[in-house]
């Protein structure tokens, strides 16, 4: 799944965004083309290497008078795509707030806290509070596995784990299930728990949530809070993929 | 020159934020020539008169909690939710994982170590909401200063800018949530 | 986890769950039809299935949560289904007959009886609206409803009469076609599609149906010859029609109409299309809410094959082989998107694909696919039989031909009305006896609310497209009420997939319902608006997208309706403080004066 290994051919395409003139590969999502360039795009449910996804819409960007995610939109020549706009960072920290409050977020009780992508790209976008009334769902949590655990509270549905699994793991550990604001995260073995399925602590999906739906267990404050990768940099100075690729090993390019 | 006033309280919260506020140690010596205090824990005044500014911790387990927001923010003519309680209910706010009669069957029926089990009935004490709020669901809520608790800095920066008359901007560096 | 399968089965659960595989290779009919004989499909089942077909549990599980009319705790012996459209809707005369019937058998609405009897709930339109109330047993609509039926009803679950034995006449769904154009009039003789087709070649039955100017009936409106001529170029091992019957839009059923009373042509219709782009097979899948439509349609198709306009060979000329499958949905909204349609076709969520690709590129099983609606599929077999000049008479310039709406609401006559397109919405309401005009639903809930000023406008793609649905409010109408009805739809049939609809449709739902409920402040409406354009931008479907256009439409045309509710608090609480009091006041058997907020 390594970027390197099979390199497009090179064509002399470029977009704009927010003015700065951005070159693409043939078949290069505009999403990828920015991060390429070292532009950053918020994002939640993308990572390289993996099929694009498409559902948290933190990376919707203008295209001219059109709307698009730049996870799933192809490229196209002399585009010109807003992306860094007070009103398109506005409705992404909507968003974010929307899946604070879906959730139960308490972030002083999470150990996920300063290593989490969703609420480093809550600081990112200036959010300072969940707005809306909290819907506090109650979701069952999995802590059946031995080394790995599973807090539904706080996922937020980014299926990333899911392709992890299917993509990069070969195995098929978790799926959504359901509808609509119920949907949820479910295990794919026949008790639905974590502790009969073959996930392993190696596994790329045991390791690629980016908020503290699935941890590791009994690792959690080996770094003190203070210290962690969001205390010290802002995302849009570190792309989530490259914390996850750093902890597991994981290159890319 | 007339003080800006302030009144603080402690919702259901852990006084963490008001410890935080003190941190401000001999910055607060000269915070304390352009504010003065009105209710607040620090000074055991217990009801609240027109003020200026209210500093609100901790979110809204039982009917008194309603009762004091109701009473700062109908004195204060800014209200901040300070604090990761205030914001979205905080750590109070793990128990709406369970049901309130689920909490208080643990607590006081068949917890570890309980004796003379039995549930407090008494009219003396608020009586619990089902679950617990952050304090925007139940009044308005002007500001926000998260934080678990909110650092010095943050306390210092928001007060800062309300004293000058400007919208509270808090810098990127001292937004957390933790 | 826990349930158990009912107790009265005695066959071992892989039996049954072996008899229901052998009855369909689709996992949802398989489910559909688990759900009929235990009442529930239990963690047990799930397994079971989940190693008959040799498909990870994950994926059956998430498919059992996904449809509405799949359940993991047993339903009732008869489960009891009320349409909520707000169009023939079941609060009729003040009374709400769901709690009618819900008292009568002594039973809460969405939970089985003790006993095991009966479940009664509501559901999302069940595409009854010119039937007067309407509700589901067993999944087979009675229409007609009054507060007399209901106690019939209740007497013959009470006695436990057989469905079989209830009166006939219960079930009986009329056609009621109003008006005839283009298609309802003119008779369709089985083959004849087909005949004109092959001695016109296909090639040119394909510039036929791109020169009629055709555009899809559901929704899109995009260009039937076309998306065939797209599908036909592209490369696949193999290449599929699907006709889309889910017709979930509430106010929506003239779909019903035409498989029930013209389904030759949509099966024609697929046929050529299926001649034109190469395809050998075809589905029709037909909303859960209309399976008791199945046994007519399979007949039909029996016949066809029969008679030689199905199978191989089809009149004889060789190579042309086509056969269709009927597959069954089971109550979701969002699987009449064409994407979704496939993936549950597939067995799997309804969740809408990425685009591109698109479906006639990469369709069912990642093959060029061509899906039209029924009504587009009777159009062309229309077009092949009688020419494109003809059906280009009726319509206007970019609108060619005719379309079939749907009335509803509150009118004297509620049907079916074939008109040309470009008629304009005043001539609909003389001829449907609608007077006292407050507001029209041109195109369900996703459509537009048009007032009565601006009755003067036509229906067609020029100005207000429609797939059908034309709901009548009169002025004694509530039409916040009618928008927060939309707004509970969108959030139960979301799908989940992206955030801005996932918990946006929600949101609306909420607010609408603090606002309807007097809580709600300018505040709330600001809130309304913003959240509406946000989840309608960028949501990734055309569910989230349109999701907010009636409360949109509503505050840009009727903000009055917004105004006369709102409190007068500038911030009321968000959720009600005394009934947050009322678990502790159970507990501690207070009901003392601190015992209470307001
Ligand atoms: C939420 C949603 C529901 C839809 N439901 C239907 C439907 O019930 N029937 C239908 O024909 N098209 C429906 N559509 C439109 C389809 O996606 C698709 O455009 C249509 O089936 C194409 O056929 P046509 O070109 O003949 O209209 C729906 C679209 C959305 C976004
Ligand atoms: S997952 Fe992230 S946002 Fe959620 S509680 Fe944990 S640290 Fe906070
Ligand atoms: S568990 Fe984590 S990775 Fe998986 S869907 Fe939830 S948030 Fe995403
Ligand atoms: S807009 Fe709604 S229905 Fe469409 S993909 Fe998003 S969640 Fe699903
Ligand atoms: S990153 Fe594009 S939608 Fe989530």
């Amino acid at each position: 799944m390594s970027a390197g290994a099979n390199q497009p051919e090179f064509s002399p395409n470029t977009f704009t965004m927010d003015g700065i003139e951005i070159p693409f590969k043939d078949g290069q999502t505009l999403m990828d083309a920015a991060l390429a360039a070292g532009v950053y795009i918020p994002h939640l449910c993308h990572h390289p290497g993996l099929t694009p996804h498409g559902s948290c819409k933190l990376c919707m960007v203008d295209i001219g008078s059109g709307r698009a995610s730049s996870c799933t939109t192809p490229a196209v020549a002399g585009q010109q795509v807003s992306n860094n706009t007070p009103a398109l960072n506005e409705a992404r920290r909507t968003l974010t707030q929307m899946l604070f409050i879906e959730g139960n977020h308490l972030c002083p009780s999470c150990e996920k806290t300063g290593n989490c992508t969703l609420q480093a790209m809550a600081y990112h976008l200036g959010m300072l509070e969940g707005h809306f009334p909290q819907f506090f769902q109650r979701r069952e949590v999995d802590a059946s596995h031995s080394t790995v655990m599973l807090d539904r509270d706080r996922c937020i549905l980014c299926e990333l784990c899911v392709r992890a699994s299917r993509e990069v793991d070969g195995k098929n550990v978790f799926a959504v299930a359901g509808r609509g604001i119920t949907a949820r995260l479910i295990v794919n073995s026949p008790s639905g728990k974590l502790a009969d399925s073959d996930l392993e602590i190696d596994d790329l999906a045991a390791h690629i949530c980016p908020v503290g739906a699935i941890l590791i267990k009994a690792h959690a404050y080996e770094i003190p809070i203070g210290w962690r990768t969001f205390d010290l940099r802002q995302i849009d100075e570190i792309g989530p993929e490259k914390v996850i690729q750093a902890r597991v090993g994981h290159t890319d390019d | 020159m007339t003080k800006i006033r302030i009144a603080t309280t402690s919702l259901a919260g852990c006084f963490g934020c008001h410890t935080s506020f003190l941190d401000m140690d001999e910055r607060l010596v000269e915070l304390l020539e352009h504010v003065e205090f009105d209710r607040s824990p620090l000074n055991d005044i217990k009801h609240c008169g027109p003020c200026d500014i209210g500093l609100v911790e901790g979110g809204l387990c039982n009917a008194d909690n309603v009762h004091v927001l109701r009473e700062v923010r109908a004195n204060c003519r800014v209200l901040v939710a300070v604090g990761a309680c205030a914001i979205n209910g905080g750590i109070p706010a793990m128990r709406n994982h369970f049901g309130l009669g689920a909490c208080l069957e643990e607590s006081y029926l068949n917890g570890i170590g309980v004796e003379d089990p039995q549930i407090p009935d008494d009219a003396e004490l608020p009586l619990l909401l089902d679950k617990v709020h952050p304090i925007h669901e139940v009044v308005r809520v002007d500001y926000y200063l998260p934080g678990c608790p909110p650092s010095p800095e943050g306390f210092l920066s928001v007060l800062g800018d309300l004293l000058e008359g400007r919208e509270p901007v808090l810098p990127k560096k001292l937004l957390h949530y933790d | 986890m826990n349930s158990v399968g009912r107790t009265e089965r005695t066959e071992p659960l892989n039996v049954t769950v072996a008899g229901a595989c052998a009855q369909s290779r689709h996992l949802l009919e398989v489910l559909c039809i688990l759900q009929q004989q235990l009442l529930h499909l239990s963690d047990q089942t799930v397994c079971a299935v989940s190693e008959h077909l040799g498909l990870p549990v994950g994926q059956v599980e998430s498919v059992v949560e996904f449809y509405s009319f799949l359940y993991k705790t047993p339903r009732g012996k008869y489960h009891i289904l009320f349409s909520n459209c707000p169009s023939c809707g079941f609060r009729q005369d003040g009374r709400n007959l769901l709690h009618v019937l819900c008292d009568r058998l002594h039973v809460v609405a969405g939970e089985t009886r003790a006993d095991g009897l009966v479940s009664v709930d509501e559901t999302s339109c069940i595409g009854m609206c010119d039937q007067g109330a309407a509700l589901l047993v067993n999944g087979i609509p009675i229409t007609r409803l009054d507060s007399v039926k209901i106690m019939r009803v209740a007497e013959r679950v009470e006695t436990e009469v057989a469905l079989s034995d209830w009166p006939a006449e219960w079930f009986r769904v009329e056609d009621n076609i109003r008006r005839s154009g283009l298609l309802l009039k003119n008779g369709f003789a089985a083959g004849a599609g087909i005949r004109a087709a092959l001695a016109r070649g296909f090639d040119a039955t394909l510039a036929e149906i791109t020169r009629s100017g055709l555009r899809g009936r559901g929704g899109a409106g995009f260009s039937a010859g076309i998306k065939w001529a797209l599908c036909r170029e592209a490369q696949g091992t193999a290449h599929y029609v699907l006709c889309n019957a889910d017709e979930g839009e509430p106010g929506t059923f003239k779909d019903r109409v035409l498989l029930h009373s013209h389904a030759d042509a949509v099966f024609e219709g697929m046929t050529l299309c299926a001649a034109v782009i190469g395809a050998k097979q075809g589905f029709l899948y037909l909303r859960g809410e209309y399976r008791y439509l199945l046994p007519q349609l399979q007949t039909m198709l029996t016949h066809r094959r029969e008679v030689g306009l199905l199978g191989n060979h089809i009149l004889g000329q060789r190579g042309f082989d086509f056969d269709i499958e009927i597959v069954v949905g089971a109550g979701a909204y969002i699987c009449g998107e064409e994407s979704a349609l496939i993936e549950s076709l597939e067995g799997k969520r309804g969740v809408p694909r990425n685009r591109p690709p698109f479906p006639v590129t990469h369709g069912y099983l990642g093959q060029p696919t061509v899906v039209n609606n029924v009504e587009t599929f009777a159009a062309a077999a229309h077009i092949s039989l009688r020419s494109s000049a003809w059906f280009r008479a009726a319509g206007t310039e970019k609108s060619m031909g005719s379309k079939i709406l749907s009335v509803s609401g509150d009118c004297s006559a509620p049907g079916i009305y074939e008109y040309p397109f470009g008629v304009t919405m005043r001539q609909v309401l003389d001829d449907c006896g609608a007077r006292d005009v407050q507001a029209v639903q041109i195109g369900g809930p996703s459509g537009t609310l048009i007032g009565s000023a601006e009755f003067h406008r036509t229906l067609g793609f020029e100005d207000l497209p429609t797939g059908g649905s034309f709901m009548v409010f009169g002025h004694e109408r509530d039409l916040l009420a009618m928008i927060v009805n939309f707004a509970h739809f969108f959030a139960h049939e979301s799908c989940g997939f992206c955030t801005p609809c996932r918990v946006g449709t929600t949101l609306l739902k909420n607010g609408l319902d603090r606002i309807a409920n007097g809580h709600g402040t300018q505040y709330d409406v600001d809130e309304m608006k913003r959240l509406g354009i946000l989840v309608k931008q960028r949501s990734h479907c055309g569910l989230g997208q349109t999701a907010a256009n009636s409360v949109l439409d509503c505050l840009h045309r009727f903000p009055h309706v917004f105004e006369q509710r709102l409190a007068q608090d500038s911030h009321e609480p968000c959720f009600d403080l005394d009934a947050a009091l009322e678990e502790a006041r159970r507990i501690t058997h207070r009901d003392d004066a601190a015992a209470h907020l307001d």
